[in-house]
């Protein structure tokens, strides 16, 4: 049984819940009011959502699903919990990957059962922004508040990414049609500029949308870096982007002379030819850009709390993904200790899926070896990973039935505030009921080992 | 005719929508099995709203339909396609040592098969 809201209002069979956050993107919108027929176990309205969000609360409905599979056939919680832990600590080299739509409170609980097992962990962050967690400590990044940037910004880029699509509020929150203290007049107060490669449903609303020829962001931020330094550009940049020298100029100009300026950037550039190099580039322009006015450069990011698993994973071990514990500490190594690569090499002899898919987002070669290898998976939803998996939980849906913390794209944590009720587990109940139960079989593994050796010293 | 076309997966409301109600259902394979052409390169290759093409990239390929776009939206030489089951298809499974196989900029040769 979960936790019911505590900020919430009830007459009769119909309740409100207000300041309900909605964890559908990294926008994290935390001033949803939502109305519940709790008896139809029902959201039958959400204030202030946008098109994700609606569908996200007005179609939520617990399906009735076994509590877990076994191999496809119906099982307990428990007996799915055992089959679980049989796997992970016979496995030599498990991994857990995913955990981008569940809590910090289940993302921390992840990172120790990986310790002990001494395996990989790797949140979607590898598939998303993970390029930029690379480049980000090699150049480090100028960075703000989402709040901070809505009462200051007047110069608004967004480069590589649709938030009207990805991110619908994100205009009416934080960056364009938003009130700020020192930007009253909301869009008036502030220029957009979109750069893209195609004419996506986020540019009717800015004042300038520069077009780059696809596969050439690398080139034209480092062509708008050296301009700004005023160094010489070759004009060759121009048939090499698709921009020409005015318009760089131009920007360049923009840049320079605004009060405050962000440049937001999505996955056009870090899921491109490039891909750290290109985040690392964007990243140094709003760093060099200080040179002048103040500047921020910061992802957009997509899941609802693929931030907060970069930050628990950090907070824990030092890196934000991709680190592997066989060695007794954590390494980090991108390329290696990533899930993709560890699925696509077959070095993954197990694996635990926390609230993601990659059996449907995952490169057919990695979605191959997910097929041979025993495979566990914690969802609220049937996916296509819980399809290949050997064992299959039904979890409780976060920020709908389970309460916990999840950290906004700026790095800014929001407690979530539950509207109904569930009967399945939630994540973080799951992982500990595997982590304690792990942990007796190491035990027993340990002491049948050293039973072992002082019999064969003995004879 | 093969064309060769760079593809761009990205994010679609739609998309979006269909994945939170279940990725089993119509209206999101519907939003991941269209690409979207521009529509001078379809009337160059012979291609209507509706029909089906085969987009093979270097580690898969996959069937889709297909529907025109302006020049104005979408330029020549590319094309664009929701993210889905389709897209991992064509995904690299090289990561370059960084974690993330290539995703967007996708080179596929387009051949019309209905």
């Amino acid at each position: 049984m979960m936790r019911v809201a505590e900020k919430a209002k009830s007459e009769g069979n119909i309740k409100i819940v207000e300041d309900a956050t909605c964890t559908f993107c990294g926008c994290l919108c935390d001033d949803m009011v939502l109305t519940v027929d709790v008896d139809a176990k029902k959201i039958t309205k959400a204030k202030n959502a946008c098109v994700l969000g609606k569908a996200l609360f007005l179609n939520y409905e617990e399906e009735d699903r076994p509590f877990a599979l076994i191999g496809g056939k119906e099982a307990t919680t428990a007996e799915a919990v055992e089959e679980a832990a049989q796997i992970l600590a016979n496995a030599r080299f498990p991994i857990i990957y995913g955990m981008s739509d569940t809590t910090c409170e289940t993302q921390r609980k992840a990172v120790g059962l990986m310790d002990m097992l001494g395996g990989t962990i790797d949140s979607t962050t590898s598939v998303c922004h993970g390029p930029t967690g690379m480049a980000l400590q090699g150049v480090g990044e100028s960075t703000a508040t989402l709040g901070e940037i809505k009462n200051r910004a007047d110069l608004v880029i967004y480069w590589g990414g649709n938030p009207a699509e990805s991110l619908p509020r994100h205009f009416a929150r934080y960056a364009v049609t938003a009130k700020g203290m020192y930007t009253p007049n909301r869009k008036k107060d502030r220029t957009i500029v979109n750069i893209d490669v195609r004419h996506t449903k986020s540019v009717p609303v800015a004042d300038i949308f520069i077009q780059v020829k696809p596969g050439a962001d690398f080139e034209l931020l480092w062509a708008l870096r050296a301009l700004v330094k005023n160094r010489h550009v070759d004009p060759n940049i121009e048939k090499k982007t698709g921009v020409s020298m005015k318009t760089m100029k131009d920007l360049v100009e923009r840049m320079k002379n605004c009060r405050y300026g962000v440049l937001f950037f999505g996955m056009g550039l870090t899921m491109t030819r490039g891909r750290h190099f290109n985040s690392a580039a964007i990243l140094s322009l709003g760093s060099d850009l200080n040179e002048y006015t103040h500047f921020i450069a910061t992802p957009m990011r997509g899941h609802g709390n693929v931030t907060g698993a970069d930050t628990v994973v950090a907070w824990q071990t030092g890196y934000p993904f991709g680190v592997n514990f066989s060695r007794g500490y954590p390494k980090f190594n991108p390329g290696e200790f990533t899930a993709t690569d560890m699925f696509v090499r077959g070095d993954a002899d197990a694996g635990l899926i926390l609230a993601s898919d990659p059996g449907s987002n995952f490169t057919q070669a990695a979605v191959d070896h997910m097929k041979k290898i025993p495979m566990i998976v914690l969802d609220p939803k049937y996916t296509h990973t819980a399809k290949l998996a050997r064992v299959a939980f039904t979890t409780a849906h976060y920020g709908i039935n389970v309460p916990g913390t999840a950290y906004r794209s700026d790095g800014v944590p929001i407690e979530l505030r539950t509207c109904l009720d569930s009967k399945y587990p939630s994540d973080e109940e799951v992982i500990t009921a595997i982590y304690r139960r792990v942990e007796q079989l190491l035990i027993a593994k340990k002491r049948s080992k050293g039973a072992n050796n002082k019999r064969q010293k003995a004879a | 005719m093969d064309k060769t076309m760079i593809l761009v997966p990205g994010r679609t409301t739609k998309q979006g929508v269909g994945l939170i109600d279940s990725k089993f259902k119509k209206d999101y394979r519907e939003a991941t099995t269209t690409v979207e052409i521009n529509v001078e390169d379809m009337a160059r290759l012979g291609l209507e709203d509706g029909c089906k093409v085969k987009l093979r990239s270097a580690d898969g390929v996959v069937t889709v339909k297909c529907t025109g776009r302006r020049t104005e939206d979408l330029p020549p030489g590319l094309m664009f396609i929701a993210y889905g089951p389709p897209t991992s298809k064509l995904m690299g499974k090289d990561t370059a040592a960084s974690g993330m196989p290539l995703s967007k900029h996708l080179e596929v040769e387009l051949k019309r098969v209905s």
